[in-house]
């Protein structure tokens, strides 16, 4: 578990310095070389630009094309269409050829046209010949790099329909450790927010993609909203972190706040600064 | 059914091979058939330690490499019946040892004995990793400083993943505190860490607390194990924590400063 979850979390944390330090050179600003401090945005300079280049993550529909031949290709994309118009409607698409075989040819105009007549919106393209790829580039559709596809498709007969079943994403639940985490361990809830309802010692490392919540003290690092999602959060019973970061932007043990230290709290991104802030007292018998 | 107990800390110099050969001796004293394993190999100390050292011939990897009979390796103690040393080689490194060798040696050290003592070598590498892979108890060994426990913390991690119990979802191992070197006039002073402190990080029940004493080296260097010497703090400290593994309530003894007499102060006497 602990050296599966090592390899695993590798991009995410790599995804994290990267952001830090790319924030500098676009913002066009020497300012904050201090260590420590480089983490926390400087809103006054990269407001002087007009633009911004940030890194983010989507969610995207791919369609794995398996069969394009099957006379009744289109006819069953029609009936999975017809499931749940709402869902595919305008809906992105990335078309996979990855389990094509190099020798079948296809019409790509053609075929992206009959997609479009669906409502489907085809933007780029994965996998096939290096032919296929040129071609999907002069329409308009760039190659899109490996994508982690969710499980569900995997086992998909080739003669199946393609296009998932349009169900609304249910929630992802959150990942639930009930144990301590000891030094050394490294705990990543992809997607999902991370629960645990002991305490993070230190050297131990905790991330997630979404909050953090822990029924403990937090001892060791603390990672929320890696994939840069602002509005994650991190949670403890008492702050006495290695380091806890919110998309990107960190603070070390060092620049915890001592009014905060080893105290009920909270951190979030306010106003684009990290923040830490005492949890309410909580009114109950125990208060 | 044998219960085969690690005696692991990760940090080296804590007392590991100390506690193992008092812990063993302990359970012999009680009647419990015990062996005592060195995982140390290339750095041999428990046979030093339980004083057996001149009759080593056979070793743990000779058994493992079926170069000897587990029976030829086994060293029984002198002093207290029912207990055996089964003692590492010096001139191998810790490669040696793999895990169908030693998971041999376990299942027919089982048939003989109540208690197997695994004694782990300092690290977290191949050697401390398969003294601790088979056992059904451990006891994580660590002295009232930072560094230990923080070591002492990362074994714990691997215990509930890396060992057996953890990787076949079986019950997981029971951990088991052992803070040794504590020095009560310095914990007082602030020098070291308190029990309560080193509780709150590795939050797992405490087995014993056995004082610095200048017993342990005096013992180490005759090759007794210190729990003999039942009129030393740490004899009598191990024995009280024996006792607890055994499932018997004992206070605990030797957390308070102790109040120095007359004729201890006048000399200069420590324990």
């Amino acid at each position: 578990m602990d050296d599966q979850a090592q390899s695993a979390v590798a991009s995410p944390v790599g995804a994290l310095v990267h952001e830090t330090h790319q924030s500098v050179p676009v913002a066009g600003t020497k300012e904050q070389t201090q260590p420590g401090l480089t983490a926390v945005p400087n809103g006054g300079a990269e407001a002087a630009m007009p633009f911004q280049f940030r890194g983010s993550g989507f969610t995207m529909m791919v369609l794995r094309i398996l069969d394009p031949d099957d006379s009744s290709f289109f006819a069953k994309l029609d009936e999975k269409v017809r499931q749940a118009p709402n869902f595919f409607k305008n809906a992105p698409l990335v078309l996979d050829f990855e389990s094509l075989a190099p020798d079948r040819c296809l019409h790509l105009s053609t075929f992206v046209r009959r997609l479009r007549a669906f409502g489907l919106f085809p933007i780029g393209v994965h996998g096939g010949t290096p032919l296929l790829r040129d071609t999907a580039l002069t329409l308009g559709l760039p190659p899109f790099p490996a994508g982690r596809a969710a499980k569900m498709d995997a086992e998909a007969p080739a003669s199946a329909p393609p296009a998932q079943p349009p169900t609304p994403a249910p929630p992802t639940p959150p990942m639930i450790i009930s144990e301590p985490i000891r030094s050394g361990r490294q705990v990543y809830a992809r997607h999902t927010d991370l629960i645990v309802l002991s305490s993070v010692s230190p050297g131990a490392e905790v991330l997630a993609d979404g909050s953090i919540h822990i029924y403990g003290p937090l001892r060791g690092r603390a990672l929320a909203g890696l994939t840069g999602t602002p509005s994650a959060r991190i949670f403890c019973m008492s702050l006495e972190a290695e380091m806890v970061s919110i998309a990107g932007l960190y603070r070390v043990n060092e620049d915890i706040d001592p009014d905060v230290f080893k105290k009920p709290a909270q951190i979030l991104l306010e106003d684009g600064y990290l923040t830490m802030k005492v949890m309410p007292q909580a009114v109950g018998p125990t208060a | 059914m044998a219960k085969i107990i690690v005696m692991t800390s990760g940090k080296g110099g804590v007392g590991k091979t100390t506690s193992a050969a008092a812990f063993a001796t302990g359970f012999a004293l009680r009647g419990h058939k015990t062996v005592v394993i060195d995982f140390d190999i290339g750095l041999r100390n428990l046979d030093l330690i339980m004083g057996c050292e001149r009759r080593v011939v056979f070793d743990f990897v000779n058994v493992i490499n079926n170069e000897a009979k587990l029976h030829q390796a086994l060293i029984k103690d002198k002093r207290v019946d029912g207990l055996s040393v089964l003692p590492a080689s010096q001139t191998r490194d810790k490669d040696a040892l793999t895990k169908d060798g030693v998971e041999k040696v376990l299942d027919e050290l089982r048939r003989d004995f109540d208690f197997i003592v695994c004694d782990s070598p300092a690290g977290i590498e191949r050697g401390a990793l398969l003294a601790l892979y088979f056992a059904d108890e451990a006891i994580i060994v660590t002295n009232p400083e930072v560094s230990s426990v923080r070591d002492s913390d990362r074994i714990l991690g691997m215990l509930g993943a890396r060992s057996r119990r953890a990787e076949q979802n079986l019950e997981p191992v029971r951990e088991n505190l052992l803070l040794t070197r504590y020095d009560p006039a310095r914990v007082a002073k602030g020098d070291m860490l308190t029990v309560d402190d080193v509780l709150e990080i590795l939050a797992i029940p405490l087995l014993g607390v056995v004082p610095e004493s200048q017993a342990v080296l005096r013992a180490s260097n005759i090759g007794m194990p210190v729990i003999l010497d039942s009129k030393s703090n740490a004899g009598m400290a191990y024995a009280d924590a024996v006792a607890r593994f055994l499932g018997e309530q004992v206070e605990y003894r030797f957390m308070q400063p102790e109040r120095r007499g007359f004729m201890d102060r006048l000399f200069g006497r420590t324990a």
